[in-house]
């Protein structure tokens, strides 16, 4: 334990160094997808222009596949702008397993993403609605949910508990985070139980998801949703495609796992195209306004 | 040496004994048995933990409840779906305080590992679960669960009737039912299959038995590309009792007899009964609005992490 509380400090003061807040300013623009100024589409093959990605939200104009996104996209995309707040700010990461070269990639990853983790959240107002928006960020380290992630969905949950406001999830994670061992598990219960709390309070939770939602995150949070709404062509399941291959012994069908499926099996509300989600989102939040008095 | 190699060498020396007559040659040979173990099968390694864990000769669920239980009824099926065998439940009555148990069932022989899936559940096992939890809920009966699982099953039909929203669904709602819970990990904690059942007011774990977010074998093939290292990754992941005891993510260990449960049945059932029993009672006498309040405690403050202040900024626009 005491080696624990040595590599503790160790980061803390790294971290006093590292100065969070004004890496996050510098945040220009999209990672990894657009590599060149034309890509091809994964789907379609056909040539897509990624500087007008911003214009076609991250959609191909020929077949309306969705591509990935980043967190701060999606929140700009979504909310009204200059309403977003961000809060729960000046988390570190930690390596509890001593994981070898863990601490290199957590850093690396920020430095790639300039975010310090795979989770953001803050208040924002969706036309005009308010609400708690939280998002996770695919592009770091798979959106997996580690001690931090879990802790800041947990806290999203507690703020939209102190502001008695609905909070709207986008998930994007390969689920828990491995290299935190079971830390990571513990934070399936935690979020839920957050979860919980929320609903007690009778206010609504929106959990919209996205490609990909796998592992401990659907078996937490992300199905727990009053609502839950998919993007189209999302890969959400709790075991990964290779890993059902290899039980089975056997490939798996088209279109196994995805939100289409999951929309016939019961399981997601609706399937929602990302140039409606603004629109379908602040048409559920003014759905469930609360009356004063 | 793993703990395997050190039994077969023991039992090599109890059929020595066995065909001895010598008196002095059996007292001699008595006294190194009694030397070997507590020399050579003790210390164990975490992965020596891993292999006692799902030991062939472990007992499982059914075993625990037979002995704990003055008496026990089984009640079956998740009124949806159907029945699924690698999760028992029912009620029965443990020195008359009647509970709720959930277990998690491996089968001994292959006939029975087939019904049971190897102790895999698919979602209406879970969803079983849950609705004899709740049930419990309505009669204010305590509920007390034994894991033992590799992990919830992942096949196509699993996936298709919802897996992960059968695992969330037990974890959100065992987060705040209003009745005492009490979790036991007997064998193999793995991942969010045991999870499913895991969330309670006192986390115990069998000396023996291990939790862990995946299996050292997966651990090792997805974070150093290379299964062989399991041995190496039991180590480093901390999913022995005694780590996660000192990590606080349990509340307490159940000492097993030298060698493992297998060595001595009844002795671990005794032990393990009475501390059900002291724990129930202990439970029992909390307030409910505590009880509830402690539990989502319990959970809340689980991470490891480190955290500046920045709220008082009032965050920043982006
Ligand atoms: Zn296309």
């Amino acid at each position: 334990m005491n080696e624990l509380v040595k590599a503790f400090e160790t980061r803390k003061k790294e971290a006093k160094k590292a100065k969070y807040l004004k890496v996050k300013q510098n945040y220009k623009h999209a990672v990894d997808v657009p590599k060149g100024l034309y890509e091809k589409c994964p789907k379609c093959k056909e040539t897509v222009n990624m500087t007008h990605m911003k214009k076609t939200l991250f959609t191909c104009k020929h077949c309306n596949e969705h591509f990935r996104m980043r967190a701060v996209d999606r929140i700009r995309l979504t909310v009204d702008s200059g309403s977003f707040v961000e809060k729960g700010l000046g988390f570190i990461t930690l390596n509890p397993l001593f994981n070898e070269g863990y601490d290199e990639k957590i850093k690396s990853y920020q430095e790639r993403t300039k975010l310090d983790e795979a989770y953001i959240y803050g208040y924002g107002e969706i036309l005009g609605n308010p609400c708690v928006i939280g998002v996770m960020d695919s592009y770091f380290l798979m959106g997996s949910m580690g001690s931090v992630v879990g802790e800041k969905v947990t806290k999203s949950f507690e703020y939209a508990i102190y502001k008695q406001l609905p909070i709207i999830i986008f998930t994007a994670s390969g689920g828990a985070r491995m290299q935190e061992g079971i830390f990571s598990l513990m934070q399936m219960a935690k979020t839920s139980a957050a979860v919980k709390q929320h609903s007690n309070q009778g206010l609504l939770y929106i959990s919209v998801l996205t490609h990909p939602t796998t592992g401990g995150v659907t078996a937490s949070f992300a199905t727990l949703g009053d609502i839950i709404l998919a993007e189209p062509g999302a890969l959400i399941g709790f075991a990964g495609p290779r890993v059902i291959e290899q039980t089975i012994n056997e490939t798996l069908p088209e279109g196994f796992q995805r939100s289409e499926f999951l929309l016939e099996k019961g399981f997601i509300d609706q399937i929602v195209d990302r140039k409606e989600m603004k629109q379908t989102l602040s048409q559920l939040l003014h759905y469930h306004k609360k009356v004063m008095g | 040496m793993n703990i395997l190699d050190k039994e077969r060498k023991l039992k090599s020396l109890l059929t020595q004994l066995e065909t001895m007559e010598d008196d002095i040659l059996i007292v001699s040979i008595k006294q190194k048995i009694e030397d070997y173990k507590h020399t050579a099968m003790t210390n164990l390694t975490a992965w020596d933990r891993v292999l006692l864990a799902r030991h062939q000769n472990r007992p499982t669920a059914k075993d625990y409840i037979n002995y704990m239980c003055d008496s026990f009824i089984e009640l079956h099926g998740d009124r949806l779906y159907r029945d699924d065998g690698s999760i028992i439940g029912g009620i029965g009555e443990i020195d008359g305080i009647v509970v709720t148990i959930i277990a998690e069932q491996k089968g001994k022989t292959v006939d029975e590992n087939i019904t049971r899936n190897f102790a895999m559940p698919h979602p209406e096992g879970y969803r079983k679960a849950l609705r004899l939890m709740q049930q419990a809920e309505k009669f204010n009966r305590p509920i007390v669960t034994l894991i033992d699982t590799p992990g919830a099953y992942p096949g196509i039909g699993a996936e298709e009737r919802g897996q992960g929203e059968a695992i969330a669904k037990n974890l959100y709602e065992m987060s705040h039912l209003k009745v005492p819970i009490i979790a036991l990990v007997i064998g193999e904690g793995g991942s969010g299959g045991a999870l499913a059942l895991g969330v309670a007011d006192q986390i115990l774990m069998l000396e023996n038995a291990i939790y862990s977010i995946l299996s050292p074998e997966g651990y090792a093939s997805i974070l150093w590309k290379d299964a062989s290292k399991a041995s190496a990754a039991a180590e480093s992941m901390k999913l022995t009792s005694y780590d996660l005891e000192e990590l606080s993510i349990i509340d307490g260990i159940i000492k097993e007899p030298i060698g493992g449960a297998h060595y001595n049945p009844t002795q671990t059932f005794e032990k393990t009964k009475q501390t059900i029993i002291k724990e129930l009672l202990a439970l029992k006498s909390i307030k409910q609005s505590d009880l509830l309040q402690k539990r989502y405690q319990k959970y809340r403050k689980i991470g490891f992490f480190q955290r500046f202040n920045y709220d008082n900024l009032g965050g920043i626009k982006r």
